[in-house]
Order: C-alpha cells, then structure tokens, then sequence
C-alpha cells in the first residue's frame, strides 16, 4: 500500500508509468523543456537562489510560501540547458506541487521519484538527484511552518 | 585505419596523432561510410536535446557498465552494442561528449578493453562543436544491425584493479582529482557527495594532477609542449614509466589515461576505475591526508 499522492503528481506518475522506458524518456525530456523561466524577481536577484548540492549539475531552488491560511507553496527552479535530465526532474516536481499547500507537500511520500518507473533508465545513481531536490522542498517548507 | 587520419597541425605533435580528430575534420568527414560518430554524455538526456548529424548514443552507465556487478559488460554485451550502434570491428569510431570529454574520454577506455583498434576523440567534444555553432539534429539515425564478433575484455594492458595497485606502490601514481579531494578535507566531489567515500585522502605517494589541467579552455586537449611541462618536467614521469592514475570512479581519469598513453606515448598506463570509492571504503589499505605524497608503507 503506498501513500496517495497529490492529484497533479498522481497524473504525472501514472502518466510515466503508461509508456515503456525510451518513451518515459522522452517525456522526461519534455518535462526539462516545459520548465518554466525564473520569473523577474527572482531574475534580478539571484541571490535568494539556493543551490541544491545533492545534484550533479547546479540546481538553484526558490521556495516562497505565501501568507493565506493554507501557505500556498510556489517553486521556481534554475538549470542549465546542458542538464536536461536534472531540469526533467525539476519540471516534474515543478508541475506535479507548485501552488499547492503546505500540508499537501509536507505529505509527499519521500519515495516518488522511484514511482516514475526511470531507475533503470536513468540509473539510481542520477535518481538521487532528484530525491535530493524534493527532500530540500520538504526540508524548506517545513522550517516554513509556523510553531 | 580505415579513415585517413587527420593531419591537423597540433596533433602531429603528440604521440600518437591519428587518435584525434578536429571538429573541421570530423565536420568534412561525416558521410564518409566507415566512420560512425558516438556522443558520451554525463547526462543521459543531453544526447536527445540535439547532436552531431549522425551520431549515436552510448551511454557509460547503462550501456557500458554491468547492471548488477561493479564491472564492466562482457563481450557478448559490448558485441550487441555495437551492432545495435551500427559499429563493426573495422569502424572508425569518433567519440566526443560533455564536460571536456570525460565520458567520452572513459568510453574509449571502454572500447580500448574490447581491442576496438580505430577509437579517437573529437578534440574539444561537444562544446566545442556547439560553439562553433556546428549543426546538431535531434533525428536519431537508424541503423541496421551489423555484424560485431564476441571479443573477450582484455583488461590487464589498461586497467589496475586495486590489488594492481597494492603491488605497484612505489611506482608513478596519478591522482587526477581536486586538491580538497586528494588532501582528504573533502570525501567527494563538491557536486557529487553521492558518490563519497568513508575515508578522505590519496594513495600513498601518489601526485596530485588534476584532470583538467591538461585540458585548455575550450575544452579541447593542452598543446605537446605544455603536457611535457606538466607530467614529465613537473611530475617527473619518464618514458619506460609504468604508471596508474586514478579519480573517484575512474571516469576523469580516463581523460588523463588518455592524454598519458595516447598524447605523450607513454608506453604502459593504467587506468584505476575502482578509484576512490573502493580505494577510500576498502578496509586497511594505507591512506595519506594532506599535501604531502607521503611515504610508501615498508610492510
């Protein structure tokens, strides 16, 4: 019995999970190109980037929580072209949380990113990468919580 | 070889020329039919987001390494690569990838094992081409199977396993990793500290020589004369030298392999893959922290 997961993620896993592994490949490929540009604020200031050091090719991360009851969590994420499977990987997480609330992401069960159905692909070596990136979400909004 | 090699200049200057080839070079000769081009990336997507027309993909992690052992594949493995890749025994095979050819540096180790004869480097690898603004596709070219026979590894010319190295401590050792790495202040590369080791340092009497040093700023490979300076005047390695270098898994040190056999024609060198994630988990072997060499164990 594994745990459920946030509807949009839901979607992505199963979405994985319906091709066979080249194509689970180029969906990966796809997520990589639908990453989403920093937005202006985070452009001019990329300072209040973090760098995910876990990750073989610099990821920078942004996590903002905003102040409505629910903390809505938004996530922004910086990678190089050259890195198209750590950007896959962001895109995913990307897609399947940003906008969600705090507790929705807090439930995150830390094992998806072996749901996708890459290990053998991608290798687990190049997986933890992506481990990494959503334990530093959760590691995030949780400091993020109030007391 | 099968294809003329490329009388580019700087390279008559190395040891062995015909294992390098421009981007000029490999620009005219694309169609030419007994040449197949290979990208070897760190990243297993990059290959995908747009290549040299032509080429194909050999992965260093799912293709040339066993799935299950920490070893490389058979050859009733790298025999149905090739054949998938549309290589045969008489190919000439140009290899060029990411990071200043690192992985494309440690796939034509790989080939090397098998006896592969005709393997060379595109000189500065994919960066170089894209920065040259070089056409790349994301069309994959079919190819057909082709004949490749079963060719047994042969591993003792190349590669050290770490009781290799045990004996041959007191010969010439290459550690080609960051200077944190080598002094034991850091157990893994600063970006990689999935691939760390329980204990920081070098192997005894072992010379510090980052990989990159021997490559230029764009990528491509450093003149003779400036290799010279570095592994022999400074290093002071000589010619009937048996040397080892090693890294974290052997990858950046397959570049260095490839500058010690290939560039500057030293006759035996090794390559340790098990490198520091065995060296530096393995139980009782001698360890050296800092700047120093240090001193090879009497016992």
């Amino acid at each position: 019995m594994t745990a459920p997961l946030p509807a949009k993620l839901d979607e992505i896993v199963e979405d994985f999970q319906a091709l066979d592994e080249p194509d689970r490949l180029q969906l990966l490929l796809e997520f990589s190109q639908g990453l989403p540009a920093l937005p202006a604020h985070l452009l001019e200031h990329p300072e209040l980037l973090e760098q995910v050091v876990e990750c073989q090719t610099p990821l920078f991360l942004k996590v903002e929580i905003d102040e409505s009851p629910e903390r809505i969590v938004h996530l922004y994420f910086s990678a190089p072209p050259e890195a198209p499977t750590t950007r896959g990987f962001a895109g995913v997480l990307h897609e399947g949380l940003d906008g969600l609330p705090s507790a929705e992401i807090l439930a995150v069960p830390d094992d998806v990113p072996d749901r996708l159905g890459l290990t053998r692909a991608i290798t687990p070596l190049r997986m933890r990468g992506m481990t990494a990136m959503l334990g530093r979400i959760k590691r995030t909004v949780r400091a993020g919580q109030p007391a | 070889m099968s294809v003329a090699a490329d009388p580019d200049e700087k390279f008559a200057h190395y040891a062995h020329p015909e294992r390098l080839v421009s981007t000029a070079w490999l620009a005219e000769n694309l169609d030419t039919d007994s040449l197949v081009v290979v990208e070897s990336d760190e990243d297993v997507l990059l290959y995908d987001t747009g290549h040299i027309p032509g080429a194909v993909k050999v992965d260093w992690h799912t293709d040339l390494n066993d799935e299950v052992t920490r070893d490389y594949v058979d050859g009733a493995a790298f025999a149905r690569l090739m054949s998938a890749k549309g290589i045969t025994r008489d190919s000439t095979v140009v290899i060029y990838g990411d990071k200043s050819n690192w992985w494309a540096s440690y796939a034509l180790w790989v080939f090397t094992l098998f006896g592969h004869e005709d393997v060379r480097l595109l000189d500065g690898g994919r960066d170089k081409w894209l920065a040259e603004g070089r056409p790349t596709t994301t069309d994959v070219p079919a190819t057909q199977n082709v004949e490749y026979p079963v060719v047994e590894r042969n591993d003792a010319p190349i590669r050290a396993y770490m009781s290799d190295v045990l004996d041959h401590l007191g010969k010439p050792l290459i550690d080609v990793r960051s200077a944190d790495e080598y002094t034991g202040v850091r157990t893994h590369m600063p970006a990689y500290p999935e691939e760390g080791a329980l204990r920081g340092g070098h192997i005894p009497s072992a010379a510090s020589v980052p990989w990159a040093r021997a490559a230029a700023e764009d990528g491509t490979f450093r003149s003779r004369a400036e290799l010279d300076a570095i592994y022999r005047d400074e290093v002071g390695l000589k010619d009937d030298d048996d040397v080892v270098a090693y890294c974290r898994i052997g990858e950046r040190s397959s570049h260095t392999w490839f500058v010690l056999f290939y560039l500057l024609g030293f006759s035996k060198v090794r390559n340790y893959d098990g490198s520091w994630t065995e060296w530096g988990n393995a139980v009782r072997v001698p360890i050296v922290k800092g700047e120093e060499r240090g001193e090879v164990p009497t016992s």
